[in-house]
């Protein structure tokens, strides 16, 4: 351990050999494998990792806490001296929300749906008698105005659902900040929100933590948001430490194999290639939910062969494009037109020739895949639809779709549920493959997968799209994904395109107002990206 | 950063795989984590099964035989005695369980064909079929089913044809509830959507896409509203409109002995004898509640 | 404010809607009796003149829209027609008014289910909430099995034990519930002991395990987790966090249970030969004396829709979604 030899007297938090066990099948499963953890006052540590690999669990047991169905089995948790992995209920009581304070990550479900914000702000404070009920509403106000929050003199008197989530997200930081803790615990807090809104949340964060000195442990999976929170970074896998060091060593000399591959996902970038012959494109589309309108005027075309990235944030129509394309969501006007033939506005009108034309890839391939049949079932469908494959041809059909996704025969009679994250994307694409078809829609094919299985897909598609020259229509809100697999980028705002071009166009200057926001605002791996950002913005 | 991570590839990832088990492997797993009582549970329902399909053979007496002494007391003869008629107790019980059982199930059946069927074109179509189904059976439901069956069974007659179908279609609309709202949860999976994408027919969707993902909570739904159509039909019997004599069925039998309730002081085996058929209605329901209970912890994955 | 009132004056439209389709159907009941009909009603030897003045007596004479407006014109006045009992196959007519049979009945009922839920809804709510607070222990698995066994059991087989050891073993209690519009208070409630009993037993348990699992629901909510970690002890928690969110669910479940016993005092009447308009029913029922049928069955159904009505608008002025809107 590096911190054996420095002077304990600042030291706050120090875990150590921390093991906490999860219930789940029917039996208890190591989460936290032995990890220690040290923290001095008023530092910032970024706990990262991806999903599954424990840190939110070992972030809540920095509290004492576990959550129902997680036990703690060994360890000693010191906080300032006190063991909470020892401590009565009572005490830890003393000290959670008081001197300890923590930030969910869904702040809409963390508000008690029935109280003002004000009042839950001021609810740990009061309870151990800080301060006078007055001071605190007063105070409350002052971390609001701090935080940037609109109308910071009203808006305590907000119920919970009447503010936004980014809003939310601040009120809750002001909330953990309140009683002025030693100690704030950052749980993936913003995760949830747009890139846009993130930054100034962010920011805001930031800057209260360094005012009042506080020490927090800052929890995520995004590394370049961690880089600029964090003073020091520890790396999660599997329950383990993989790796700490401080934020810049460990953006520029990772050590070990694991944190270098999640860094060097970022260098791939597809040389670009204009394309001529156009084989879809949306022609001034309209299109509504009950009477609410998404879209308005939509113009897309996609070359053959290549790829087209629509990015936008959540709201910007993205998705609602792809219904229309797809038939799921008939448009209120205009059209689109495949191969120089317009398609039927729905989808029950399209014949079974146009729908194998174009296939579609989820974002999540738990919910796009049966949990009831097994690989072959779900990738011989479409070889049995289309093409009337069946028995012997069909079998060997799918496992040579297998070999096309790098997998093997080994994995025909796998369930869904028996399958990692990486391997259920690519059953998805074989399932889509399967079909022969000359267009693909991957809606956010990439985001709820780990950093190196990502580069694994993409690489994949890639390959795909150059043996069978498949056109690819990739809906996303990661620029490094952008950069990483497209041609042509459309950029959407509100249900309107607001550009679109080829990639080297787009992510060069100049930019319009709204690309250069949403540009600028995704967070680089780069430990003065948002300070520079900010003071860039103020100028 | 030009290194690339050690060595990648795909069939190598580990997820959460889990071992995979044979049918027969599993079912023993299973059983040895039943608790108590869900085994005492599946050992009375087997009992009953037996007794309602050996019932000719193991019932001393015939169906609807009656011998000279009306109320005779506990004997060799008659293990139970004999009812207000001079029919033998156990006899009665026996077949009891047959006729009880038999047209609880066969309600059951009837009553997932339809509210199961419907609910699940509902969940799919999500249009004015589904609107129209949907407001209709709030209307059905707003009126106590017990009180439904009630009035429509002086409409058409205590038959059993009748009883079954009336308990039947009244009990579908909780099931069409549940179905429903169960299936509206998968046919919103992306699997369902991709599916419909491919252009895959109504038939598909429902039998190979959404069916076998609803069947745990349908399984454990089943059974409550076996037990439920179950002491339907008892009270109804009981109340004297439902399955009618000589047909042994015990809501019936309970009603038609209770008189003798009142000579607990002198003869403590005649006041048990209306409680025996009474007995083996909540026998039966708790054991299939017993067993329900532990299905849906297993299944529910609630932990706490 | 006005949302709420909005949604209210909603979910009461929707109320009187099914109110007025659910009569429909209770209505149209009796135009499929079979054709004979009258003729069961007035005996074999029926004349054709008694049959026709029977039939035309029912309305049937005329189309079915407008005796329906007829028969709901009437109820609203406190009409519900005229008994088919004591009718003979002469013409002689010495039926009774439907509401006479009813109403008195109705109060006895109402008398009984009301004693019923005084003892058994604080009772229910009391042992829900702490089975849903100590959940997983002695308490709350000892409770379980209590219930899960009560509510699997036929409510005439509870009634049976109670009258087998309270009335006839040690008779403290009458067996027979038989009271009238003169009994004195003290010899009801004296009277309806048994019956009160055994309706309480099975509500408390269908009740109870309801309550358990809507706390324990609301428990799960981060929102819960979140006043932990800011130090809230378990009573606050509970009546901080937990409560102010509770209202809905639980007038859910006692809006539901006063709806089930007014349903379960149907077998209780009956084992008890207490007056109430359940026994009323089921007698209607053997006889076929329709228009009562429909009476009760109208009766029952209003008081059950109402029930749901009352849990829906206690949910709507409790949600702080409605109370501040945006």
């Amino acid at each position: 351990m590096t911190d054996n030899h420095e002077p304990n007297h600042d030291i706050l938090l120090k875990m150590r050999d921390i093991r906490i066990d999860g219930f789940s099948d029917e039996q208890w499963h190591p989460i936290i494998k032995g990890v220690d953890l040290t923290l001095r006052r008023g530092e910032i540590m970024g706990l990262i990792g991806e999903s599954g690999a424990g840190k939110s669990t070992l972030g809540k047991a920095a509290m004492g806490y576990t959550q129902p169905g997680c036990k703690l089995t060994g360890g000693s948790i010191l906080f300032d001296g006190i063991d909470l992995a020892k401590a009565s209920d009572r005490e830890k009581r003393r000290l959670w929300g008081t001197r300890i304070a923590y930030v969910a990550q869904s702040a809409a479900a963390s508000f008690n749906p029935a109280h003002r914000l004000i009042d839950q702000t001021v609810e740990a404070a009061n309870r151990r008698g800080i301060r006078p009920d007055a001071d605190s509403r007063t105070d409350a106000v002052e971390l609001f105005r701090a935080l940037q929050l609109p109308n910071p003199e009203t808006i305590g008197s907000r119920y919970p659902h009447q503010v936004s989530g980014g809003q939310l997200q601040r009120v809750m930081t002001a909330m953990a900040m309140s009683p002025r803790p030693d100690l704030i615990i950052f749980d993936e807090p913003t995760t949830a929100l747009d890139v846009t809104t993130q930054v100034e949340v962010l920011s805001a964060m930031r800057n209260i933590v360094e005012e009042f000195n506080t020490a927090a442990i800052y929890i995520t999976h995004d590394l370049a948001v961690v880089a600029q929170m964090a003073d020091f970074i520890k790396v999660l896998r599997y329950g383990e430490e993989v790796e700490q060091a401080p934020t810049r060593k460990m953006l520029t000399q990772p050590e070990e194999a694991y944190t270098k591959s999640l860094w060097s996902v970022r260098a791939l970038e597809k040389p670009e290639v204009k394309g001529e012959d156009i084989v879809l494109s949306i022609n001034h589309v309209d299109a509504a939910y009950g009477p609410v309108k998404v879209l308005h005027d939509v113009n897309i075309s996609i070359p053959r062969g290549r790829t087209v990235a629509v990015v936008g944030e959540s709201g910007s129509g993205k998705s609602t494009t792809a219904r229309v394309i797809t038939g799921l969501l008939p448009p209120s006007a205009g059209e689109v037109v495949f191969n120089g033939e317009p398609l039927p506005a729905a989808l029950k009108d399209r014949s079974k020739d146009q729908l194998q034309k174009i296939q579609m890839i989820y974002q999540m391939a738990d919910t796009a895949m049966n949990p009831r049949q097994t690989v072959e079932e779900i990738i011989g469908r479409p070889l049995e639809f289309y093409l009337g494959l069946t028995g012997k041809a069909r079998e060997a059909r799918v496992i040579k779709l297998l070999e096309m996704i790098e997998l093997d025969d080994s994995f025909m009679d796998r369930l869904p549920s028996e399958l990692s994250g990486g391997q259920k994307q690519r059953i998805c694409i074989a399932r889509a493959l399967a079909a022969n078809p000359e267009v693909i829609i991957c809606d956010e094919v990439t985001s709820a997968l780990d950093q190196i299985v990502q580069e694994g897909i993409l690489q994949l598609l890639l390959r795909l799209q150059k043996q069978y020259n498949i056109t690819y229509l990739f809906i996303t809100h990661d620029i490094a994904t952008v950069k990483a697999i497209s041609d042509e980028i459309v950029v959407m705002l509100q249900g309107k395109v607001v550009e679109q071009g080829l990639k080297s166009e787009i992510l060069a200057p100049p930019f319009p107002d709204y690309t250069e926001l949403l540009l600028s605002s995704v967070p680089e791996m780069d430990p003065d990206w948002l300070t520079n950002l900010l003071a860039d913005r103020n100028t | 950063m030009s290194e690339q991570p050690e060595t990648y590839a795909a069939a190598a990832e580990v997820g959460a795989v889990r071992k995979r088990r044979t049918r027969l492997e599993r079912f023993s797993l299973l059983m040895k984590s039943a608790p108590p009582s869900a085994w005492f549970g599946m050992i009375v329902v087997a009992l009953y099964i037996l007794v309602a399909i050996f019932a000719d053979v193991i019932a001393p007496y015939g169906e609807a035989e009656i011998h000279p002494v009306p109320f005779a007391p506990w004997s060799d003869e008659f293990i139970f005695g004999t009812d207000q008629i001079g029919r033998d107790v156990l006899t009665r019980l026996i077949y009891g369980a047959r006729n009880t059982m038999g047209i609880a199930l066969a309600t059951t059946f009837l009553s997932f064909l339809i509210g199961g069927g419907l609910g699940l074109v509902a969940a799919i179509n999500r249009s004015w079929l589904d609107q129209g189904l949907s407001r209709f059976v709030d209307v059905l439901m707003a009126i106590p089913s017990l009180i439904f069956a009630l009035m429509l069974l002086s409409i058409f007659g205590s038959t059993i044809t009748s009883l079954i179908l009336i308990i039947a279609v009244l009990d579908s609309t909780r099931v069409f509830r549940l179905t429903r709202s169960v299936a509206v949860n998968v046919a919103v999976m992306d699997y369902v959507e991709a599916a419909r994408l491919r252009g895959e027919g109504l038939g598909w969707v429902m039998r190979r896409e959404i069916l076998p993902n609803i069947m745990p909570p349908l399984v454990a739904e089943f059974g409550l509203r076996f037990c439920f159509v179950f002491l339907t039909i008892a009270a109804l019997s009981f109340l004297g409109v439902g399955i009618q004599p000589p047909t042994a069925d015990w809501g019936s039998m309970v009603r038609a002995n209770a008189s003798l309730i009142q000579f607990a002081k002198y003869d403590m085996t005649a006041a048990i004898t209306p409680l025996l058929p009474a007995a083996a209605i909540a026998l039966l329901t708790v054991a299939v509640n017993f067993i329900v209970d532990w299905f849906l912890q297993k299944t529910s994955g609630l932990r706490e | 404010m006005n949302a709420v009132l909005s949604t209210i004056l909603k979910r009461l439209g929707l109320g009187i809607a099914t109110l007025f389709v659910v009569s429909a159907i209770i209505f149209s009941s009796i135009s499929m009796l079979p054709g004979d009909f009258s003729e069961a009603v007035l005996g074999q030897a029926a004349t054709k003149e008694t049959v026709t003045a029977f039939r035309k007596e029912l309305g049937l004479d005329k189309p079915a829209p407008v005796r329906y407006f007829e028969w709901v014109g009437s109820v609203l006045q406190g009409d519900f027609g005229t008994s088919f009992s004591g009718r003979n196959a002469s013409g002689q007519d010495r039926s009774r008014q439907v509401v006479d049979l009813v109403m008195p009945r109705l109060w006895n009922t109402l008398f009984l289910a009301g004693v019923t839920a005084l003892i058994a809804v604080p009772l229910a709510l009391f042992l829900g909430l702490t089975a849903a607070l100590y959940r997983n222990t002695a308490y709350d698995r000892v409770v379980n099995a209590a219930t899960l066994t009560t509510i699997s059991t036929p409510e005439f087989f509870v009634a049976y034990i109670l009258i087998l050891f309270f009335a006839s073993l040690w008779p403290v209690f009458p067996s027979l519930a038989n009271i009238d519009a003169s009994t004195a208070l003290g010899e009801r409630l004296y009277r309806v002991a048994l019956p009160a009993l055994t309706l309480t037993l099975v509500i408390v348990a269908h009740m109870m395990r309801m309550t358990r699992a809507a706390i324990i629901n609301l428990l799960a909510s981060p929102y819960i987790e979140m006043a932990r970690l800011k130090g809230a002890s378990r009573s606050e928690i509970i009546l901080k966090h937990a409560l102010p969110n509770a209202w809905a669910p639980i007038a859910t479940v006692i809006a539901f249970n006063l709806a089930y016993l007014v349903v379960g005092v149907v077998v209780v009447e009956v084992v008890f030969v207490y007056p109430g308009i359940g026994q009323l029913m089921v007698d209607a029922v053997t006889s076929r004396d329709i228009p009562v049928v429909q009476a009760c069955a109208l009766i029952f159904a209003a008081t059950y829709i109402l029930l749901n009505l009352t849990a829906d608008i206690i949910g709507i002025v409790t949600n702080p979604r409605l109370l501040h809107p945006r």
